[in-house]
Parts: C-alpha cells; sequence; structure tokens
C-alpha cells in the first residue's frame, strides 16, 4: 500500500509520514505551494513559508522517503485570496483555511493521490476516522486543545474512506515526544499560527490588496446615533468589543458591519445576542442530515459548541437554519457553522446571516 | 535510474574527474600568490585558460574570463557591457533567465532594454532584432540553443546581419546548452561574448567561462581582488577550472560521436513513444539539438509525470523549475504562444555523453507505460 502524505513542514505532518512508514507504507511526501509573494517565490513569514517547505523537504529526506512540491498558487489564488478580499469588503469575515479545505487543499490532494498511484492520503490534522456498519465517522481528536475537526466538517463518505489522520490519537506532548525519539528536525517546532498569505496583520493584507477596504466611515449605535468614526469596516468583526475608538459606561461590541453605508453598529452584550443563523453550503459527513434535528454547534474554531436545532429551510437550495436553544453571542458571517453530535462531526457550512426572534 | 535531465546537469566526464583529483588534494593553492605553491596553481588555471582558448578558437587565451558558472558568465555580458557604455540590452523571451534578469537589472538602473519575440517553434528573426537596435544599443545577446526545447537559433545570421546594419554593437550568445554537440567557436558564432558552462559538458559545477573578444570594454559585475585582469574578481576554484578545461577537450573531441549516437538515440526513443502514445515534439520541424526531446503528452500534466517518473526510475524535468522545486508556467512556452494548459503538459528529457541507445529504448517503454495510465 502507497500514502501520499501532504507534509507542512511541521511536527505533525512529520510524525504522521512517519507512523505510515512504521505501517509498512510506502510514502511519498507532498507540499502544496498555494501562496507566493509578489516576487513569485514562497512566503518567508506565515504558514507555508519556504522555510516550511525546506523543513518538509529535509524530514523527507531523513525518513528516506521521495517528496515534492506541488504548485496550487492559481487555484489557491482563485479560490481563496480572491473571495477573501470580496467578503471583507461584504461585511464578512471569512475563514480562508477552511475555504482552502473546501476548495483547494483536499481536492487537489484526492485527484494526486490518484494520478501518484497512491491509494490513501494522509495528513497531520488532529481528528480521528472510524467506521462501522453506518459507515464511516469524523471525530474529534484525542487532544481537545489541538482538536481540528472544525476544519474538516466538508469531508463525505468517500473521502473519510481514503483518509488517514495518523495522530489523532495522540496527544501534541506524545507527538512531540514520538518526533523527539525519531530524532526528526521539526520536533520543537512552534505551531504556526498565521495565514498564509497574510505576513501578520490581515488589515495591511487587504488595505495593500484592496484600497477601497480603507474607506472611513461612522460608529453608531443600534438606535442609529452617532458615536464616533472609523478608517475602514475591515478593521471589525461581529463580537469585536476591543479598538472600537468610542468610550461608553458600559462594554460595547460590534453587532453589525454594513459596508455599504461604511456603517459599525455597535451595542450592549444583550444586544449582540442572537437566536440562530442561516447557513449555506451544508453537507453532512454521513451524506444526508442527522435523524434527530438536535446537534450542538460550534460557530468558530476556538468557540464550545452550543446546543441547536437545525431545519432546511425550505426556501434556500441548501440552505440550513439554525435556531440555538439559548442565546448566543452574534456569529460573524463568512465564518463556519460545523454541526456536532457529541465526539461526532455531523457536518457544516457557512453563515449567511443571524437571526433575533424577540425583536 | 534512467538520466534524461543533462540539461539540468551531466555526469562528470571520467577525464574532467580525474584532472581535478591532485587539485582536490596536494595541489591546492591560490593561483594569486608568489610562492611555489601558488605559482603551481596559476600554472594550472592559465594552462587550462589556453585549452579552452584553443576550442574556442579565441585569438589570445586572456579572452577567457573564468566565472563561477554560465548564470555568472550571463550577468558580465549583458550587465558588464551595459554598465561599461551606459548603452542598453536587446535580447529575445527564450533566453535564459541568466539572461533575461540581467537586462530587467539594467533596465531597472535606467538603460533602454528590448525583448524581441519568436516565432511558434521559439526562433527569433534576424530582421526583429537588427530592427530594434538603435544607437543607444551596447550589446545583442541570442541564445545558441533554447535550453528548455532545444530549439537552436539563428545567431550566426543575427551576428551577420548585426555586423553590417550596427557594428558598434557587441552580440553575445549564451553557448551553455549547444557546447555539447554544436561546433562553438568565435568563428562559427561570430559573436563578441560567448558563455559555456562546466557541468553541462560533462565538467563540474560552479565554474564556466565568458570568452570575450580582445577590446570589449566590461564593467566588472562581482569586485574584489581584481582577479580575470579585473573582469571577475574572487579567488580562482583551481580544481573546477582544470576539470573544465578537461571537459572543453573532451566534449569537442566528442562532438561528431554525440551527434549521430545520442541524437539517434533520441530519435529512438522520441518515435517508439510516438508508436505507444500521443505525443507531440517541439521544434519537430525545426533546427534543434540532437540532445533535447521536448515534448508534450496532451491530457498529461507535467507535474504527475514528472512525479510518476520518478517513482519509476526516469529522471527528467519539465521547462523552468524554482528552486522551492514546485514547477512554474514556463516563459519559453508562453513566448512561443502555447496556451498554458497547454504549456503545463511539456516535459524535456535531455540526452547526454553517456548515454546509449539501448538505455532509450527502455526509457521509452517506461515512458510510454506510464503515460498510458494518465492519458
Amino acid at each position: 500500500m502507497k500514502a501520499l502524505v501532504a507534509m507542512s513542514g511541521g511536527v505533525d505532518s512529520s510524525v504522521a509520514a512517519a507512523l505510515m512508514l512504521e505501517a509498512g507504507f510506502e510514502v511519498i511526501g507532498v507540499t502544496l505551494k498555494q501562496w507566493v509573494g509578489p516576487d513569485g517565490e514562497m512566503p518567508t513569514a506565515g504558514c507555508c513559508t519556504v522555510a516550511d517547505a525546506e523543513d518538509a523537504r529535509r524530514v523527507a529526506a531523513q525518513l528516506d522517503v521521495p517528496y515534492y512540491v506541488l504548485d496550487y498558487v492559481d487555484e489557491f489564488t482563485r479560490a481563496v485570496v480572491e473571495p477573501f478580499g470580496d467578503d471583507y469588503l461584504a461585511g464578512r469575515t471569512p475563514n480562508p483555511c477552511i475555504e482552502c479545505n473546501r476548495k483547494v487543499r483536499f481536492s487537489a490532494l484526492f485527484d494526486r493521490m490518484e494520478a501518484l498511484g497512491t491509494d490513501v492520503l494522509v495528513t497531520g490534522h488532529h481528528a480521528r476516522v472510524r467506521r462501522d456498519e453506518t459507515g464511516w465517522h469524523l471525530l474529534r481528536a484525542v487532544d481537545g486543545n489541538k482538536d481540528q475537526s472544525y476544519v474538516l466538517h466538508m469531508l463525505g463518505q468517500v473521502e473519510l474512506s481514503r483518509i488517514r489522520f495518523p495522530i489523532g490519537e495522540m496527544t501534541k506532548t506524545e507527538v512531540r515526544e514520538r518526533a523527539a525519539a525519531l530524532g526528526l528536525r521539526t520536533a520543537a517546532k512552534p505551531d504556526s499560527q498565521d495565514l498564509c498569505f497574510v505576513k501578520s496583520d490581515y488589515r495591511s493584507f487587504l488595505e495593500a490588496a484592496l484600497p477601497e477596504t480603507a474607506r472611513p466611515g461612522t460608529v453608531v449605535a443600534t438606535d442609529g446615533t452617532v458615536l464616533g468614526s472609523h478608517q475602514g469596516t475591515t478593521g471589525f468583526t461581529i463580537g469585536q468589543r476591543k479598538g472600537l475608538g468610542i468610550a461608553l459606561g458600559e462594554p460595547r461590541y460590534v453587532v453589525e458591519v454594513r459596508p455599504a453605508s461604511a456603517e459599525v453598529v455597535v451595542g450592549t452584550h444583550d444586544e449582540l445576542l442572537v437566536d440562530g443563523c442561516m447557513v449555506s453550503g451544508v453537507t453532512f459527513v454521513a451524506g444526508q442530515p442527522p435523524a434527530a434535528g438536535r446537534v450542538e454547534v460550534k460557530v468558530r474554531y476556538r468557540s464550545k459548541p452550543s446546543p441547536a436545532t437545525i431545519e432546511g429551510d425550505p426556501d434556500d437550495r441548501g440552505g440550513w437554519r439554525v435556531t440555538f436553544l439559548r442565546k448566543i453571542p452574534a456569529p460573524a458571517p463568512g465564518q463556519s457553522a460545523v454541526f456536532y453530535d457529541g465526539e461526532e462531526v455531523l457536518g457544516g457550512g457557512i453563515i449567511d446571516d443571524v437571526f433575533r426572534t424577540d425583536g | 535510474m534512467i538520466y534524461l535531465d543533462n540539461a539540468a546537469t551531466t555526469p562528470m566526464r571520467p577525464e574532467a574527474s580525474a584532472a581535478m583529483q591532485p587539485y582536490l588534494g596536494d595541489r591546492f593553492g591560490n593561483p594569486s600568490g608568489i610562492h611555489a605553491v601558488s605559482r603551481r596553481a596559476k600554472d594550472a588555471i592559465e594552462e587550462a585558460r589556453e585549452r579552452i582558448a584553443a576550442a574556442l578558437g579565441a585569438a589570445h587565451p586572456l579572452e577567457i574570463v573564468f566565472t563561477g558558472g554560465g548564470t555568472d558568465a550571463d550577468n558580465l555580458a549583458v550587465v558588464g557591457s551595459a554598465l561599461a557604455s551606459g548603452g542598453g540590452v536587446v535580447t529575445t523571451a527564450v533566453e535564459h533567465d541568466a539572461v533575461l534578469e540581467s537586462a530587467r537589472f539594467v533596465e531597472r538602473l535606467g538603460h533602454p532594454v528590448t525583448i524581441v519575440g519568436v516565432d511558434g517553434d521559439g526562433r527569433v528573426d534576424p530582421a526583429a532584432i537588427v530592427a530594434v537596435v538603435g544607437d543607444d544599443t551596447a550589446v545583442v545577446s541570442v541564445m545558441s540553443a533554447n535550453n528548455e526545447t532545444g530549439v537552436i537559433q539563428p545567431g550566426r545570421e543575427v551576428a551577420d546581419a548585426l555586423a553590417a546594419a550596427a557594428p558598434g554593437v557587441l552580440f553575445h550568445t549564451d553557448a551553455v546548452q549547444a557546447f555539447a554537440s554544436l561546433p562553438v567557436t568565435v568563428e562559427a558564432t561570430g559573436a563578441d561574448m560567448i558563455s559555456v558552462s562546466a557541468h553541462k559538458i560533462g565538467g563540474p559545477q560552479g565554474v564556466g567561462c565568458l570568452y570575450v573578444r580582445d577590446g570589449v570594454e566590461l564593467e566588472p559585475v562581482i569586485h574584489g581582488g581584481g582577479q580575470e585582469l579585473g573582469r571577475r574578481s574572487g579567488t580562482h576554484n583551481v580544481a573546477g577550472i582544470v576539470g573544465f578545461a578537461a571537459a572543453v577537450e573532451a566534449a569537442v573531441a566528442d562532438r561528431g560521436r554525440f551527434r549521430s549516437v545520442v541524437g539517434s538515440a533520441r530519435d529512438r526513443f522520441e518515435s517508439e513513444l510516438a508508436s505507444r502514445v500521443k505525443v507531440d515534439v517541439t521544434g519537430a520541424d525545426t533546427e534543434r539539438l540532437v540532445s533535447h526531446a521536448h515534448l508534450r503528452f496532451p491530457g498529461v500534466r507535467s507535474e504527475t509525470l514528472l512525479i510518476r517518473l520518478d517513482q519509476a526510475g526516469i529522471a527528467a524535468a519539465a521547462g523552468a523549475a524554482c528552486h522551492s522545486g514546485a514547477q512554474l508556467t514556463s516563459h519559453v512556452m508562453e513566448a512561443m504562444g502555447v496556451p498554458p494548459d497547454q504549456g503545463a503538459e511539456a516535459v524535456r528529457f535531455s540526452f547526454g555523453w553517456n548515454d546509449v541507445t539501448a538505455t532509450a529504448g527502455a526509457a521509452a517503454t517506461v515512458v510510454a507505460d506510464v503515460v498510458e495510465t494518465l492519458q
């Protein structure tokens, strides 16, 4: 059996490659080159840098497996970077890593898995796959702090049948210990945080890529009272509390961003709360919605899941209405809503809008 | 592993590695010194200079400037002549990046630069070159043969047209790919400057030379201790230069055999492939180097094919590779008017001095097997 291992140059995928070798697979390592700077080279800071690719190459050499860099710059730019700017211009808060997984990364890797004559795709994600008589299941990682199942919700039955997450059963500490025991150069490498195409601050990226986002406007209260001014709506995300440039007695949060009129609406914590959200582009891991409408929903990578009911919206093709059992602070449109049943990922989609039932 | 990437680098000829051995051991020494150890090293590089000058038909050994390779030589020729005269550069859209980036560099410094297009086979029209040469042109640079496709440029015609229309303008040719199989001499090329690289002809990496016709003024690009009459500073790579000279002589002596034996191996490779799979040969109807088979297998992305071939034990290449290893769209394909999706299907198999016809047959079988599964 042959395994195509997506190697990022981090410790997780390094250990994933080593574990596949130990399991008796022939391994081919690949890194997707997704983003280049104006000089045509891979970035030097953030994630997916040229140094990361070099780490991946060195680990592959140490493991004595072939390693290739595959060029997906055009696809990534088209499917992720350009919509990233458009989303901000529309007042949304996109999650480019999920868009990359949905539109570029997995389709590219599964295509290559077949074209290169390999049998399974392997990544260093912290998540688990289980199979039983009802099919394939996507589960949270053993290490709850590092769980990445949120960004994998778009995987379906066919994908899960061909993918392996060898480190999903390990804690991050165990992964690092294993890397150290194997003498891998990435054993102590810090986890990457930044977006690959944004060096440190996505706002300066947007200002450079889309100067029109730097359009000054007003900060207003929910009743329309002007409270202050701002230098561009892209500097604001729903739920944001800091950096509003206004001083009032009690905490204020961004409750709405209106790019068309360059208005940022702020309100109290109560005004931030919503009853639910509309979610589009929904896919289910099982290929069909769960029988019971009761699920838990994560609306951000780092948020706790909130109990909710989900129902297919009759007015929308594929749109789903998520009603939380208790109000939650408004999630930002553009982020993903991922449905869980305990440990298991059921599916998810992208938040289009929020709703409040009592006002 | 069947090695068909000789346009990238070649295995060393035994004459070259044997000649180098003493200089990697006892015969160390910096040629710039007064003592016996230095003199011995100095003798070695000057003898190498004489032999390379003879092979190129130079009028004097000091017309040979040793460099750190082909890119180094191209930079010195293009940047050096533009800076020396304050003039501009005329070149073609299919040059190696060493020439194109050098031209862009002097353009950023304010010199006029014109990049002339090519036809569908990648050949430049000499009349199109002459038409854009002006009073402010310092140098015209046209490669002898293309590194990706192997297509041979009408370099001599360019030289003659220039001599007639603009005798004050220098003519440089990058002969890095052509040297192994074509009679690259001052006489044959009609050039004022010729770039040659050792590792493309069975010599070591990291060494090359620029032939510079006596009287041509060059501003140095690498500044330092004034070696090579100030034209290229830096301590000499003595072992490399000695190996380079041995490789040059061996390659020149081997050219006749190379053209017939390597050429028929390449032809057999192409015809056996064509008998089994769909394949387009770049420059099939024009003059090209016998070493190059630049092919396109419709429907097969080169990146996938190259990885599959690597797995199957065949070393080949696509057009340009950036240093992270990912494939880029080739500027050569673009200049030839090849659509991007077809350019992404181009693969280069390049044969070298030690390939035999039997290897070509075995390689064709493996390549056809892999392409059949992908096409």
